[in-house]
């Protein structure tokens, strides 16, 4: 039932230097560990998932590659550039976007004004108080490329918090996908999707692959083995495995900590 | 266009009112519709933080302290130019914004208020200290600034016609500011701020910028209150002060272009109202805010428009 991964046009790089190198990375609240010791790479243009259960440290890891969360020792670096120092406004500028698991977009902005803004964050200073920006043509021109590309070019005028959920998780990659990141940090986009909706998400993200590069956090597995070219498994904190999907499931540590389960409630009849 | 037909009717029965209110025998009345000219200002600065930009500051008495102060040290330093003595308010209230907005907007929600009232608070207690300056009795200027010209300020309609003026260019840079990138920025902001940081924004910084903007013009509206009563006083930043600006912004109108103008206007005039026919004056002015807020959140101007939160056509 599963469909094919769409033929990749180019084969993913083997072996060049890494988009992103995160090196010993650990973060705890109070007694808990998070993460702790983490070390992960993602290929140049790969689609990288990590999964793992509820729990794991997922977000907080892609908070602290994002920026908005200081891990308490490690190293990342972002296209061979040590980026620990950077904010979080500042990593998004050197090229690494995220999204949210918890949808977070300009509810009372149109969707292409959401689209506008993130274009306007990129291209120009904002400390620009004279000129009027509906003059400003360039930034909504890109907006509605962007909103063509998200699949909400119909809903341009519709204000953001209208929009059905399945339509604001595809703002909500469009919003990271119009900073132009070299690399893309997405955690759940599929989260709260239903089947016709997921089947569009894997659908975009399946045609940006191999132009961007994408850490993909996420729990639905048939998305994840469909896209990925290579997955880690974050358990209590720890990476305990990264491989091809055919390893991941073949690995016996990643099956009986995690994997076992989501398999077969996939090869199952769906339950929900 | 409907906007700028608005605008030119305002500002043309603002112009009116003067010999209105000569023919009807009321000359006392422009120096009271000067001080809400003043009001204005000081509200609309307060506005474009609270209002665009979701900045609760609740010290924004601090900066019309800083610019009534420049104008009553300088004048009581023998200086009593208008063409140094306004700029150097609006560039001390600026400095001001500039130190207190770089501490406190590292703050959020409920402390930033804190930290802005204290701050305001401390201003408050140097000046009363401040023996040279009057302390706590305050300062006479002796008489308004001196402009040149062949113009006297202390003549009733060219004060009136000075404060207009003013308030008028005030109001088209901020509706300026408003309309262009940083104004749709600052407003982004206020909507989602941590969306606005994974875009590439720096929102820290943008936000200082509009904090500084809106102190300069506080300190710009302290001056033309000092000149207005030709004195300064610590009360000017008493506490109470930042919160009738706050009062001002919610009746007219949180983050309406014209929400200060209202809110100075309707405050100002219905405490004058009330206080015709009662002493409790106070008691008739909370009951209107508390309608407007219950009834019209949008605060008055937002009435008769759409928010300004809606997205541009």
């Amino acid at each position: 039932m599963t469909a094919a991964v769409p033929a990749m046009t180019a084969p993913v790089p083997a072996r060049t230097a890494p988009v992103l190198e995160v090196r010993g990375l650990s973060k705890h609240f109070g007694g808990v560990q998070a993460n702790a010791d983490i070390e992960l790479a993602v290929a140049a243009r790969e689609i990288h998932a990590l999964i793992g259960p509820n729990g794991a440290g997922k977000t907080t890891l892609v908070a602290q590659l994002a920026g908005m969360l200081a891990p308490d020792t490690g190293s990342i670096a972002f296209e061979g550039r040590q980026i620990q120092a950077l904010a979080a406004h500042q990593r998004v500028r050197a090229g690494l976007a995220r999204s949210f698991q918890i949808t977070s977009i300009f509810r009372r902005f149109s969707v292409l004004e959401n689209l506008a803004l993130a274009v306007q964050a990129r291209s120009g200073t904002s400390l620009s108080f004279w000129r009027p920006r509906h003059e400003d043509t360039a930034i909504f021109e890109e907006a509605r490329e962007l909103a063509q590309d998200v699949g909400l070019a119909d809903r341009e005028e519709e204000l953001a918090g209208a929009l059905a959920h399945g339509e604001q998780r595809q703002l909500e990659v469009g919003l990271a996908l119009a900073t132009c990141p070299r690399l893309l940090l997405l955690d759940e986009p599929m989260a709260g999707l239903g089947p016709e909706e997921s089947e569009r998400m894997i659908a975009l993200l399946a045609a940006l692959k191999g132009q961007i590069a994408m850490l993909l956090v996420e729990h639905d597995m048939d998305a994840v083995f469909r896209l990925a070219d290579r997955i880690s498994v974050l358990v209590a904190g720890r990476i305990i495995a990264t491989g091809t999907p055919q390893a991941i499931r073949a690995d016996a540590a990643v099956r009986a900590a995690y994997l076992g389960d989501a398999e077969s409630a996939q090869s199952g009849p769906r339950s929900r | 266009m409907n906007q700028r037909s608005l605008a030119i009717a305002g500002i043309v029965a603002l112009a009116l009112l003067p010999p209105a209110l000569q023919a009807l025998d009321q000359v006392f009345y422009i120096g009271f519709a000067a001080r809400i000219l003043i009001y204005a200002m000081a509200a609309s600065s307060l506005n474009l933080i609270l209002g665009n930009g979701g900045m609760l500051s609740f010290g924004h008495a601090a900066f019309i302290g800083a610019g009534a102060y420049t104008v009553g040290i300088l004048a009581a330093e023998g200086v009593g130019s208008a063409w140094v003595a306004w700029p150097l308010a609006i560039v001390c209230a600026a400095a001001a914004a500039l130190v207190i907005g770089a501490i406190s907007l590292r703050t959020r929600g409920v402390y930033f208020i804190m930290i802005t009232l204290a701050f305001a608070q401390m201003v408050y207690y140097i000046l009363v200290s401040m023996k040279a300056y009057g302390g706590d009795d305050g300062l006479n200027l002796g008489s308004r600034s001196a402009v040149g010209f062949g113009l006297d300020l202390k003549d009733e309609f060219t004060w009136y016609y000075t404060c207009l003026a003013l308030l008028a260019v005030v109001l088209y840079l901020l509706n300026r500011m408003t309309a262009a990138r940083f104004g749709r920025a600052l407003e982004a902001i206020r909507e989602n701020e941590t969306r606005m940081e994974a875009i590439g924004f720096a929102t820290y910084r943008h936000k200082l910028v509009a904090f500084v903007i809106a102190g300069a013009i506080a300190g710009l509206a302290g001056a033309l209150l000092a000149n207005q009563s030709s004195f300064v006083s610590p009360k000017l930043m008493h506490w109470t002060q930042s919160g009738t600006l706050m009062v001002m912004v919610i009746i007219g109108g949180v983050g309406h272009r014209y929400g200060g103008l209202v809110g100075a206007l309707v405050l100002l005039g219905l405490e004058e109202l009330i206080a015709e026919f009662t002493l409790y004056s106070q008691l008739g002015v909370g009951m209107v805010l508390l309608g407007i807020v219950l009834f019209a959140p949008q605060g008055i101007a937002g009435l008769f428009q759409r928010s300004a939160t809606r997205p541009l056509p």
